[in-house]
Protein backbone atom coordinates (compact mmCIF):
# COMPACT_ATOMS: atom_id res chain seq x y z
CA UNK A 1 0.00 0.00 0.00
CA UNK A 2 2.34 2.39 0.82
CA UNK A 3 4.19 2.33 -2.65
CA UNK A 4 0.84 2.75 -4.33
CA UNK A 5 -0.02 5.76 -1.83
CA UNK A 6 3.45 7.30 -2.52
CA UNK A 7 2.46 7.98 -5.77
CA UNK A 8 -0.60 9.55 -5.06
CA UNK A 9 1.16 12.99 -4.67
CA UNK A 10 4.25 14.59 -5.21
CA UNK A 11 5.51 17.05 -2.24
CA UNK A 12 7.39 19.16 -4.25
CA UNK A 13 4.15 20.28 -6.12
CA UNK A 14 1.41 20.56 -2.62
CA UNK A 15 0.47 22.92 -0.98
CA UNK A 16 -0.46 22.39 2.76
CA UNK A 17 -2.21 24.93 4.59
CA UNK A 18 -2.53 24.64 8.36
CA UNK A 19 -5.38 26.15 10.52
CA UNK A 20 -3.47 26.43 13.89
CA UNK A 21 -0.20 28.44 14.99
CA UNK A 22 0.22 26.29 18.04
CA UNK A 23 2.23 23.27 19.55
CA UNK A 24 0.78 20.41 17.13
CA UNK A 25 0.12 23.48 13.99
CA UNK A 26 3.93 24.25 14.28
CA UNK A 27 4.96 20.70 14.71
CA UNK A 28 2.92 19.13 11.53
CA UNK A 29 4.61 22.38 9.43
CA UNK A 30 8.02 21.84 10.05
CA UNK A 31 8.13 17.92 9.28
CA UNK A 32 5.88 18.90 6.40
CA UNK A 33 8.60 21.66 4.85
CA UNK A 34 11.20 18.51 5.99
CA UNK A 35 9.67 16.77 3.72
CA UNK A 36 9.37 19.00 0.73
CA UNK A 37 5.82 20.12 0.86
CA UNK A 38 5.14 24.08 0.58
CA UNK A 39 3.23 25.27 3.80
CA UNK A 40 0.84 28.03 4.54
CA UNK A 41 -0.09 28.32 8.22
CA UNK A 42 -2.88 30.58 9.67
CA UNK A 43 -3.94 31.60 12.99
CA UNK A 44 -7.02 33.11 13.83
CA UNK A 45 -6.29 37.32 13.16
CA UNK A 46 -3.55 39.01 10.99
CA UNK A 47 -0.53 37.15 9.99
CA UNK A 48 1.71 39.96 11.09
CA UNK A 49 1.30 38.58 14.70
CA UNK A 50 2.20 35.07 14.20
CA UNK A 51 5.37 35.93 11.68
CA UNK A 52 7.90 36.16 14.01
CA UNK A 53 6.60 32.87 15.64
CA UNK A 54 6.52 31.15 12.08
CA UNK A 55 9.81 32.40 11.10
CA UNK A 56 11.26 30.70 14.84
CA UNK A 57 9.05 27.61 15.25
CA UNK A 58 8.68 26.57 11.12
CA UNK A 59 11.26 28.08 9.30
CA UNK A 60 10.07 28.09 5.76
CA UNK A 61 6.43 28.00 6.27
CA UNK A 62 4.31 31.11 5.12
CA UNK A 63 1.88 32.79 7.60
CA UNK A 64 -1.10 33.73 5.67
CA UNK A 65 -4.23 34.51 6.71
CA UNK A 66 -7.32 31.65 7.35
CA UNK A 67 -9.16 32.07 4.20
CA UNK A 68 -5.75 32.37 2.12
CA UNK A 69 -4.37 28.68 3.76
CA UNK A 70 -7.76 27.14 2.87
CA UNK A 71 -8.06 28.65 -0.62
CA UNK A 72 -4.30 27.82 -1.57
CA UNK A 73 -4.26 24.37 -0.39
CA UNK A 74 -4.56 20.91 -1.38
CA UNK A 75 -4.83 20.06 1.99
CA UNK A 76 -6.04 22.04 4.79
CA UNK A 77 -4.77 20.62 8.59
CA UNK A 78 -7.29 21.48 11.04
CA UNK A 79 -5.08 21.91 14.02
CA UNK A 80 -6.97 24.40 16.61
CA UNK A 81 -8.45 23.56 20.22
CA UNK A 82 -11.14 21.33 19.67
CA UNK A 83 -13.58 23.55 21.52
CA UNK A 84 -12.90 26.67 18.58
CA UNK A 85 -14.44 24.28 15.69
CA UNK A 86 -17.29 26.07 15.43
CA UNK A 87 -15.20 29.40 14.32
CA UNK A 88 -14.14 27.12 11.03
CA UNK A 89 -15.22 28.24 7.75
CA UNK A 90 -17.58 26.18 6.27
CA UNK A 91 -17.86 27.41 2.96
CA UNK A 92 -13.80 28.00 2.91
CA UNK A 93 -13.30 24.30 3.61
CA UNK A 94 -16.26 23.34 1.27
CA UNK A 95 -14.85 20.69 -1.44
CA UNK A 96 -11.55 20.72 0.53
CA UNK A 97 -9.82 17.79 1.59
CA UNK A 98 -9.25 18.56 5.32
CA UNK A 99 -7.01 16.75 7.57
CA UNK A 100 -8.55 16.51 11.09
CA UNK A 101 -5.54 16.09 14.02
CA UNK A 102 -7.74 17.30 16.81
CA UNK A 103 -8.65 15.08 20.15
CA UNK A 104 -10.96 15.78 23.15
CA UNK A 105 -8.85 16.58 26.00
CA UNK A 106 -11.47 18.15 28.86
CA UNK A 107 -8.58 20.49 30.34
CA UNK A 108 -8.44 22.38 27.42
CA UNK A 109 -11.78 22.20 25.93
CA UNK A 110 -14.07 21.73 28.98
CA UNK A 111 -17.53 19.74 29.03
CA UNK A 112 -18.29 20.09 25.41
CA UNK A 113 -21.68 17.67 25.52
CA UNK A 114 -22.15 17.47 21.70
CA UNK A 115 -19.78 15.01 21.23
CA UNK A 116 -21.82 12.29 23.15
CA UNK A 117 -23.91 12.60 19.62
CA UNK A 118 -21.28 12.29 17.69
CA UNK A 119 -19.02 8.60 17.05
CA UNK A 120 -15.88 10.12 16.84
CA UNK A 121 -14.61 13.84 17.77
CA UNK A 122 -14.02 14.25 13.84
CA UNK A 123 -17.79 13.47 13.23
CA UNK A 124 -18.63 16.33 15.33
CA UNK A 125 -16.10 18.45 13.29
CA UNK A 126 -17.55 17.20 10.39
CA UNK A 127 -21.23 18.11 11.30
CA UNK A 128 -19.95 21.94 11.18
CA UNK A 129 -17.84 21.56 7.93
CA UNK A 130 -20.16 19.19 5.72
CA UNK A 131 -19.34 20.41 2.66
CA UNK A 132 -15.30 19.02 3.53
CA UNK A 133 -14.03 15.92 2.05
CA UNK A 134 -12.70 15.64 6.14
CA UNK A 135 -9.74 12.52 7.08
CA UNK A 136 -8.69 12.26 10.98
CA UNK A 137 -4.95 11.18 11.54
CA UNK A 138 -1.87 12.40 12.99
CA UNK A 139 -4.06 13.41 16.74
CA UNK A 140 -2.32 10.15 17.96
CA UNK A 141 0.89 10.97 18.35
CA UNK A 142 2.87 14.12 20.17
CA UNK A 143 4.04 16.56 18.39
CA UNK A 144 7.42 16.33 19.63
CA UNK A 145 7.40 12.56 18.75
CA UNK A 146 6.32 13.61 14.80
CA UNK A 147 10.64 14.93 14.84
CA UNK A 148 11.78 12.43 16.96
CA UNK A 149 9.94 9.04 15.25
CA UNK A 150 10.10 9.75 11.66
CA UNK A 151 11.71 7.34 9.88
CA UNK A 152 12.74 6.92 5.89
CA UNK A 153 10.40 4.05 4.57
CA UNK A 154 11.06 0.81 5.33
CA UNK A 155 13.05 1.81 8.08
CA UNK A 156 12.92 -1.25 10.73
CA UNK A 157 11.59 1.13 13.71
CA UNK A 158 9.29 2.86 11.30
CA UNK A 159 6.28 3.49 13.74
CA UNK A 160 2.37 3.41 11.99
CA UNK A 161 -0.39 6.00 12.13
CA UNK A 162 -3.75 5.33 11.52
CA UNK A 163 -6.04 7.13 9.22
CA UNK A 164 -9.50 7.24 8.21
CA UNK A 165 -12.13 8.93 6.08
CA UNK A 166 -15.37 8.52 4.27
CA UNK A 167 -13.87 9.67 1.09
CA UNK A 168 -11.37 7.80 -1.25
CA UNK A 169 -9.65 10.69 -2.98
CA UNK A 170 -9.05 12.33 0.45
CA UNK A 171 -7.90 9.47 1.90
CA UNK A 172 -5.60 8.20 -0.61
CA UNK A 173 -3.95 11.88 -0.24
CA UNK A 174 -3.98 11.80 3.51
CA UNK A 175 -1.96 8.22 3.14
CA UNK A 176 0.40 9.77 0.98
CA UNK A 177 1.19 12.98 3.27
CA UNK A 178 1.47 10.61 6.65
CA UNK A 179 4.03 8.61 4.55
CA UNK A 180 5.67 11.27 3.07
CA UNK A 181 6.14 13.12 6.73
CA UNK A 182 8.03 9.43 8.23
CA UNK A 183 5.39 7.32 9.03
CA UNK A 184 3.48 3.96 7.91
CA UNK A 185 0.14 5.18 7.09
CA UNK A 186 -2.58 2.69 7.78
CA UNK A 187 -5.68 2.82 6.39
CA UNK A 188 -8.46 2.51 9.18
CA UNK A 189 -11.65 2.62 7.49
CA UNK A 190 -14.33 5.22 7.63
CA UNK A 191 -14.09 8.19 9.64
CA UNK A 192 -16.36 7.06 12.55
CA UNK A 193 -13.60 4.30 12.76
CA UNK A 194 -11.70 7.30 14.07
CA UNK A 195 -12.73 6.59 17.61
CA UNK A 196 -10.46 3.74 17.67
CA UNK A 197 -7.23 5.92 17.87
CA UNK A 198 -9.04 8.60 20.20
CA UNK A 199 -7.95 9.44 23.43
CA UNK A 200 -8.76 6.74 25.67
CA UNK A 201 -7.77 3.60 23.68
CA UNK A 202 -4.47 2.01 23.12
CA UNK A 203 -3.95 3.88 19.70
CA UNK A 204 -3.90 7.29 21.33
CA UNK A 205 -0.04 8.21 22.15
CA UNK A 206 0.82 4.19 21.44
CA UNK A 207 3.55 3.32 19.53
CA UNK A 208 2.87 0.66 16.66
CA UNK A 209 4.42 -0.46 14.17
CA UNK A 210 2.70 -1.40 10.73
CA UNK A 211 1.38 -5.05 11.46
CA UNK A 212 0.49 -4.30 15.64
CA UNK A 213 -1.42 -1.04 14.63
CA UNK A 214 -3.73 -2.91 12.39
CA UNK A 215 -3.96 -5.47 14.70
CA UNK A 216 -5.41 -2.98 17.38
CA UNK A 217 -7.90 -1.36 14.88
CA UNK A 218 -9.19 -4.66 14.21
CA UNK A 219 -9.17 -5.80 17.92
CA UNK A 220 -10.93 -1.94 18.71
CA UNK A 221 -13.42 -2.84 15.41
CA UNK A 222 -14.68 -6.63 17.03
CA UNK A 223 -15.25 -5.06 20.34
CA UNK A 224 -16.62 -1.74 19.21
CA UNK A 225 -16.97 -0.99 23.47
CA UNK A 226 -17.26 2.29 23.02
CA UNK A 227 -14.22 2.51 25.84
CA UNK A 228 -12.95 5.68 23.80
CA UNK A 229 -15.47 7.63 25.08
CA UNK A 230 -14.18 7.21 28.90
CA UNK A 231 -12.46 10.26 30.13
CA UNK A 232 -13.78 10.70 33.25
CA UNK A 233 -11.08 10.25 35.76
CA UNK A 234 -10.56 6.81 36.98
CA UNK A 235 -9.73 7.68 40.76
CA UNK B 1 23.77 29.12 36.52
CA UNK B 2 20.33 28.67 39.07
CA UNK B 3 19.68 25.79 40.05
CA UNK B 4 16.90 25.06 42.60
CA UNK B 5 13.75 22.37 43.37
CA UNK B 6 10.04 22.35 43.50
CA UNK B 7 6.89 20.31 44.62
CA UNK B 8 3.42 20.61 45.34
CA UNK B 9 3.52 18.78 48.37
CA UNK B 10 2.74 15.19 47.02
CA UNK B 11 0.33 12.79 49.26
CA UNK B 12 0.37 9.81 47.00
CA UNK B 13 0.45 6.71 48.97
CA UNK B 14 3.57 6.03 47.91
CA UNK B 15 3.64 3.14 45.57
CA UNK B 16 6.21 0.71 46.56
CA UNK B 17 5.69 0.14 50.71
CA UNK B 18 1.88 1.22 50.56
CA UNK B 19 2.77 3.57 53.26
CA UNK B 20 0.31 6.94 53.18
CA UNK B 21 1.74 10.45 53.86
CA UNK B 22 0.13 12.98 55.92
CA UNK B 23 -0.71 16.64 54.95
CA UNK B 24 1.00 17.89 57.98
CA UNK B 25 3.97 15.23 57.71
CA UNK B 26 4.72 16.53 54.01
CA UNK B 27 4.47 20.00 55.35
CA UNK B 28 7.30 18.98 57.38
CA UNK B 29 9.03 17.92 54.76
CA UNK B 30 8.60 20.45 52.40
CA UNK B 31 10.28 22.62 55.31
CA UNK B 32 12.90 20.48 56.21
CA UNK B 33 13.89 20.30 51.87
CA UNK B 34 13.68 23.86 51.99
CA UNK B 35 16.01 24.53 55.03
CA UNK B 36 18.59 21.91 52.88
CA UNK B 37 18.42 23.22 49.39
CA UNK B 38 19.73 26.57 51.56
CA UNK B 39 22.18 24.87 53.24
CA UNK B 40 23.98 23.21 50.44
CA UNK B 41 23.71 26.60 48.16
CA UNK B 42 21.35 26.05 45.88
CA UNK B 43 19.40 29.06 44.49
CA UNK B 44 15.98 28.44 44.19
CA UNK B 45 12.87 26.68 46.29
CA UNK B 46 9.61 26.47 45.02
CA UNK B 47 5.89 25.24 45.48
CA UNK B 48 3.11 25.11 43.22
CA UNK B 49 -0.87 24.95 43.47
CA UNK B 50 -2.94 22.34 43.27
CA UNK B 51 -6.80 21.04 44.36
CA UNK B 52 -6.94 17.77 44.39
CA UNK B 53 -6.66 14.92 46.57
CA UNK B 54 -3.13 14.01 46.00
CA UNK B 55 -1.46 17.36 46.41
CA UNK B 56 -1.31 19.23 49.91
CA UNK B 57 -0.42 22.68 48.71
CA UNK B 58 -3.29 24.55 47.61
CA UNK B 59 -2.14 27.99 48.98
CA UNK B 60 1.44 28.28 48.19
CA UNK B 61 2.36 31.88 50.03
CA UNK B 62 1.86 30.06 53.92
CA UNK B 63 4.19 27.75 53.05
CA UNK B 64 6.57 29.98 51.62
CA UNK B 65 6.50 32.42 54.38
CA UNK B 66 7.16 29.45 56.27
CA UNK B 67 10.28 28.76 54.55
CA UNK B 68 11.50 32.34 54.18
CA UNK B 69 11.64 32.29 58.12
CA UNK B 70 13.68 29.14 58.20
CA UNK B 71 16.02 30.02 55.27
CA UNK B 72 18.66 32.48 54.79
CA UNK B 73 20.15 33.06 51.15
CA UNK B 74 17.24 30.66 48.70
CA UNK B 75 14.91 32.32 47.15
CA UNK B 76 11.64 31.39 47.22
CA UNK B 77 8.98 31.86 44.68
CA UNK B 78 5.11 29.48 43.41
CA UNK B 79 5.82 27.28 40.76
CA UNK B 80 3.57 28.13 39.56
CA UNK B 81 0.65 30.24 40.75
CA UNK B 82 -2.81 29.89 38.33
CA UNK B 83 -3.33 33.24 38.28
CA UNK B 84 -6.36 32.69 35.59
CA UNK B 85 -8.48 31.75 38.85
CA UNK B 86 -7.00 34.40 41.26
CA UNK B 87 -7.29 38.42 41.91
CA UNK B 88 -3.95 39.62 41.17
CA UNK B 89 -4.54 42.25 43.68
CA UNK B 90 -4.28 40.06 46.37
CA UNK B 91 -2.02 37.70 44.46
CA UNK B 92 0.54 40.93 44.46
CA UNK B 93 0.06 42.23 48.05
CA UNK B 94 0.68 38.36 49.26
CA UNK B 95 3.70 38.08 47.51
CA UNK B 96 4.85 41.78 48.17
CA UNK B 97 4.81 40.19 52.12
CA UNK B 98 6.23 37.47 51.30
CA UNK B 99 9.01 39.57 49.82
CA UNK B 100 9.34 41.80 52.77
CA UNK B 101 9.77 38.68 55.33
CA UNK B 102 12.15 36.85 53.08
CA UNK B 103 14.03 40.22 52.80
CA UNK B 104 13.75 40.35 48.96
CA UNK B 105 14.01 36.65 48.15
CA UNK B 106 10.26 36.42 46.76
CA UNK B 107 9.61 35.44 43.11
CA UNK B 108 5.88 35.02 41.36
CA UNK B 109 5.79 32.66 38.64
CA UNK B 110 2.46 32.98 37.37
CA UNK B 111 0.86 30.38 34.95
CA UNK B 112 -2.71 28.70 33.59
CA UNK B 113 -1.70 24.84 35.27
CA UNK B 114 -2.41 22.18 33.99
CA UNK B 115 -5.00 21.21 35.86
CA UNK B 116 -8.81 23.01 35.77
CA UNK B 117 -9.75 22.06 39.46
CA UNK B 118 -9.39 25.90 40.63
CA UNK B 119 -12.13 27.21 37.83
CA UNK B 120 -15.03 25.94 39.36
CA UNK B 121 -13.38 26.28 42.91
CA UNK B 122 -13.45 29.88 42.40
CA UNK B 123 -16.19 30.72 40.33
CA UNK B 124 -14.37 31.09 36.60
CA UNK B 125 -15.28 29.80 33.33
CA UNK B 126 -13.33 27.65 31.24
CA UNK B 127 -14.65 29.38 28.04
CA UNK B 128 -12.73 32.74 29.39
CA UNK B 129 -9.55 30.68 29.50
CA UNK B 130 -7.54 32.98 27.52
CA UNK B 131 -9.39 36.32 28.05
CA UNK B 132 -8.61 35.78 32.23
CA UNK B 133 -5.08 34.79 31.92
CA UNK B 134 -4.71 38.10 29.57
CA UNK B 135 -6.43 40.29 32.15
CA UNK B 136 -4.51 39.01 34.73
CA UNK B 137 -1.30 38.69 33.76
CA UNK B 138 -1.60 42.49 32.29
CA UNK B 139 -2.87 43.81 35.32
CA UNK B 140 -0.37 41.99 37.65
CA UNK B 141 2.23 43.42 35.43
CA UNK B 142 0.25 47.07 35.41
CA UNK B 143 0.45 46.92 39.38
CA UNK B 144 4.21 45.83 39.56
CA UNK B 145 5.38 48.66 36.98
CA UNK B 146 3.06 51.12 38.85
CA UNK B 147 4.67 49.78 42.58
CA UNK B 148 7.79 50.48 41.03
CA UNK B 149 7.11 54.08 39.96
CA UNK B 150 5.34 54.36 43.43
CA UNK B 151 2.77 56.00 41.39
CA UNK B 152 -1.16 54.84 41.98
CA UNK B 153 -3.11 52.80 38.98
CA UNK B 154 -6.19 53.24 37.51
CA UNK B 155 -7.31 50.34 35.65
CA UNK B 156 -10.72 48.27 34.85
CA UNK B 157 -11.37 45.14 32.91
CA UNK B 158 -13.71 42.59 32.42
CA UNK B 159 -13.00 40.03 35.46
CA UNK B 160 -12.40 42.40 38.72
CA UNK B 161 -14.19 45.85 39.95
CA UNK B 162 -12.16 48.71 38.50
CA UNK B 163 -9.07 50.38 40.42
CA UNK B 164 -9.67 53.97 40.76
CA UNK B 165 -6.31 55.82 41.66
CA UNK B 166 -5.64 53.08 43.46
CA UNK B 167 -1.95 52.85 45.44
CA UNK B 168 -1.63 49.03 46.72
CA UNK B 169 0.02 48.03 49.85
CA UNK B 170 2.53 46.48 50.91
CA UNK B 171 5.52 47.52 48.61
CA UNK B 172 7.81 44.76 47.80
CA UNK B 173 11.55 45.46 48.26
CA UNK B 174 13.01 47.50 46.41
CA UNK B 175 9.38 48.64 44.82
CA UNK B 176 9.72 45.38 42.69
CA UNK B 177 9.03 42.10 42.72
CA UNK B 178 10.32 39.33 40.34
CA UNK B 179 7.61 37.91 37.42
CA UNK B 180 7.91 34.99 35.72
CA UNK B 181 5.60 33.16 33.52
CA UNK B 182 5.46 29.45 33.10
CA UNK B 183 4.31 27.93 30.13
CA UNK B 184 3.97 24.41 28.66
CA UNK B 185 5.73 25.93 25.10
CA UNK B 186 2.68 27.07 23.23
CA UNK B 187 4.41 29.29 21.20
CA UNK B 188 2.12 32.10 21.60
CA UNK B 189 2.89 32.02 25.13
CA UNK B 190 6.75 32.45 24.50
CA UNK B 191 5.86 35.58 22.36
CA UNK B 192 3.57 36.76 25.38
CA UNK B 193 5.83 36.52 28.07
CA UNK B 194 8.37 37.94 25.55
CA UNK B 195 6.03 41.15 24.93
CA UNK B 196 5.23 41.62 28.53
CA UNK B 197 9.01 41.60 28.94
CA UNK B 198 8.90 38.71 31.86
CA UNK B 199 11.04 36.05 32.70
CA UNK B 200 10.03 32.49 31.15
CA UNK B 201 10.01 29.27 32.13
CA UNK B 202 9.64 26.04 30.38
CA UNK B 203 7.38 22.71 31.37
CA UNK B 204 10.30 20.18 30.24
CA UNK B 205 8.06 17.49 31.22
CA UNK B 206 9.47 14.74 29.51
CA UNK B 207 10.19 14.65 25.87
CA UNK B 208 14.34 15.55 25.35
CA UNK B 209 16.60 18.23 26.35
CA UNK B 210 16.09 19.76 22.91
CA UNK B 211 12.46 20.07 23.26
CA UNK B 212 12.33 24.20 24.12
CA UNK B 213 15.23 25.14 22.21
CA UNK B 214 13.07 26.93 19.28
CA UNK B 215 10.68 28.70 21.93
CA UNK B 216 13.78 30.17 23.92
CA UNK B 217 14.89 31.44 20.43
CA UNK B 218 11.21 32.43 19.59
CA UNK B 219 11.17 33.80 23.47
CA UNK B 220 14.73 36.15 22.75
CA UNK B 221 13.46 37.61 19.07
CA UNK B 222 10.09 38.38 20.38
CA UNK B 223 11.61 40.26 23.01
CA UNK B 224 13.83 41.57 20.91
CA UNK B 225 11.41 42.96 18.97
CA UNK B 226 9.09 44.48 21.42
CA UNK B 227 11.93 46.95 22.26
CA UNK B 228 13.45 44.81 25.53
CA UNK B 229 16.52 44.08 26.90
CA UNK B 230 16.56 40.37 25.64
CA UNK B 231 19.79 39.29 27.32
CA UNK B 232 18.43 40.32 30.85
CA UNK B 233 15.36 38.45 30.46
CA UNK B 234 15.92 34.68 31.92
CA UNK B 235 14.71 31.80 30.49
CA UNK B 236 14.43 28.71 33.25
CA UNK B 237 13.35 24.77 32.45
CA UNK B 238 11.66 23.15 34.77
CA UNK B 239 11.91 19.10 34.39
CA UNK B 240 11.83 15.95 36.69
CA UNK B 241 14.48 13.92 38.23
CA UNK B 242 16.01 12.87 40.78
CA UNK B 243 20.16 12.37 41.90
CA UNK B 244 21.56 9.46 43.31
CA UNK B 245 25.45 7.87 43.76
CA UNK B 246 23.68 5.06 41.95
CA UNK B 247 20.46 3.87 41.02
CA UNK B 248 18.47 6.69 40.75
CA UNK B 249 16.95 5.56 37.64
CA UNK B 250 15.57 2.71 39.23
CA UNK B 251 13.94 4.69 42.41
CA UNK B 252 12.85 7.12 40.54
CA UNK B 253 10.54 4.65 38.25
CA UNK B 254 8.20 3.16 40.47
CA UNK B 255 6.76 6.78 40.86
CA UNK B 256 7.06 8.05 38.10
CA UNK B 257 5.45 5.64 36.33
CA UNK B 258 2.74 5.83 39.29
CA UNK B 259 1.99 9.26 38.91
CA UNK B 260 1.98 9.03 34.78
CA UNK B 261 -0.07 6.30 34.96
CA UNK B 262 -2.59 8.25 36.72
CA UNK B 263 -2.45 11.58 34.44
CA UNK B 264 -2.47 9.44 31.57
CA UNK B 265 -5.60 7.21 32.88
CA UNK B 266 -7.56 10.73 33.21
CA UNK B 267 -6.30 12.09 30.03
CA UNK B 268 -6.64 9.23 28.01
CA UNK B 269 -2.87 8.96 27.13
CA UNK B 270 -1.43 5.59 26.53
CA UNK B 271 0.34 4.39 30.11
CA UNK B 272 4.33 5.01 30.33
CA UNK B 273 6.39 1.77 30.38
CA UNK B 274 9.78 1.42 31.65
CA UNK B 275 11.26 1.78 27.55
CA UNK B 276 9.50 4.88 27.10
CA UNK B 277 11.01 5.98 30.71
CA UNK B 278 14.42 4.68 29.87
CA UNK B 279 14.28 6.56 26.68
CA UNK B 280 13.68 9.68 28.62
CA UNK B 281 16.11 8.59 31.10
CA UNK B 282 18.59 8.91 28.50
CA UNK B 283 21.17 11.27 27.94
CA UNK B 284 18.99 13.32 25.63
CA UNK B 285 15.89 12.68 27.37
CA UNK B 286 13.99 14.98 29.49
CA UNK B 287 13.81 13.25 33.00
CA UNK B 288 16.80 14.18 34.94
CA UNK B 289 17.69 11.30 36.52
CA UNK B 290 20.97 9.66 37.46
CA UNK B 291 24.34 10.30 38.98
CA UNK B 292 25.68 13.84 39.90
CA UNK B 293 27.35 13.98 36.71
CA UNK B 294 25.44 12.77 34.35
CA UNK B 295 22.68 14.95 35.78
CA UNK B 296 25.07 18.10 35.42
CA UNK B 297 26.23 16.53 31.65
CA UNK B 298 22.19 16.73 31.03
CA UNK B 299 22.14 20.53 32.34
CA UNK B 300 24.56 21.57 30.39
CA UNK B 301 23.58 20.05 26.92
CA UNK B 302 19.74 21.07 27.74
CA UNK B 303 21.60 24.99 27.82
CA UNK B 304 23.86 24.36 24.89
CA UNK B 305 20.26 24.36 22.98
CA UNK B 306 18.33 26.75 25.09
CA UNK B 307 20.77 28.96 26.69
CA UNK B 308 18.82 29.07 30.16
CA UNK B 309 19.49 30.29 33.31
CA UNK B 310 18.28 28.64 35.92
CA UNK B 311 16.57 24.82 36.10
CA UNK B 312 15.05 23.82 38.67
CA UNK B 313 13.79 19.68 39.24
CA UNK B 314 10.58 18.33 40.64
CA UNK B 315 11.98 15.30 42.95
CA UNK B 316 8.97 14.11 45.33
CA UNK B 317 6.47 12.41 42.19
CA UNK B 318 4.06 10.36 44.25
CA UNK B 319 5.60 10.37 47.31
CA UNK B 320 9.40 9.56 46.40
CA UNK B 321 10.58 9.31 49.97
CA UNK B 322 12.09 12.03 52.06
CA UNK B 323 15.17 10.22 52.24
CA UNK B 324 16.00 9.83 48.78
CA UNK B 325 14.21 13.55 48.02
CA UNK B 326 17.06 15.17 50.53
CA UNK B 327 19.75 12.93 49.17
CA UNK B 328 18.87 14.36 45.92
CA UNK B 329 19.03 17.97 47.25
CA UNK B 330 22.10 17.42 48.76
CA UNK B 331 23.97 16.15 46.16
CA UNK B 332 22.33 18.64 43.73
CA UNK B 333 23.69 21.23 45.84
CA UNK B 334 27.25 20.15 47.06
CA UNK B 335 27.98 17.99 43.79
CA UNK B 336 25.84 19.05 40.38
CA UNK B 337 26.11 22.90 40.93
CA UNK B 338 30.13 22.84 41.61
CA UNK B 339 30.31 20.59 38.18
CA UNK B 340 28.17 23.12 36.22
CA UNK B 341 29.67 26.05 37.60
CA UNK B 342 33.23 24.74 36.78
CA UNK B 343 31.89 23.80 33.38
CA UNK B 344 30.81 26.93 32.77
CA UNK B 345 33.64 28.69 34.31
CA UNK B 346 36.02 26.77 31.81
CA UNK B 347 34.17 27.78 28.72
CA UNK B 348 33.98 31.49 29.72
CA UNK B 349 37.57 31.43 30.08
CA UNK B 350 38.18 29.63 26.75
Amino acid sequence: MSIQTLKQHDPATTTIGILGAGKVGTGVARQAIKAGYRVLIAASGDPKDISLIISVMAPGAVAVSAAEAMAAADLVVLSVPLHKFRTLDPAGLAGKHVLDTMNYWRDTNGDMPELEAAPSSSEMVHAHIPGARLAKSLNHIGYHELELDARPAGAPDRRALAVTSDDGQTRDLVLGFVEHLGFDAVDGGSLAGGAAFEPGTPIFTGSYDRPGLQAELLAHAAGATGEGRELAPAH
Amino acid sequence: MELGVYGFGDVHRDPVTGAAVSSQQRMADLLERARLADEVGLDYFGVGEHHRADFAVSSIVPVLAAAAAQTKNIKVGSAVTVLSTEDPVRVYQQFATLDLLSGGRAELTAGRGSFIESYPLFGADLNDYEALYEEKIALLLALNEAGRKEESITWSGKFRPALDDATIYPRPVDNNLDIWIATGGTPASSARAARLGTNVIYALLGGSVNSFARHAQLFRAEAAQAGHDAGALKVGVSAVGLVAKDGAADTFYPYYRHLMDGISRERGFSAPNRISYDMQAAPSGGIYVGTPEQVAEKILLTREHMGHDRHILQMDLASVPQKDVLKSIELLGTEVKPLIDAELAQKAAA
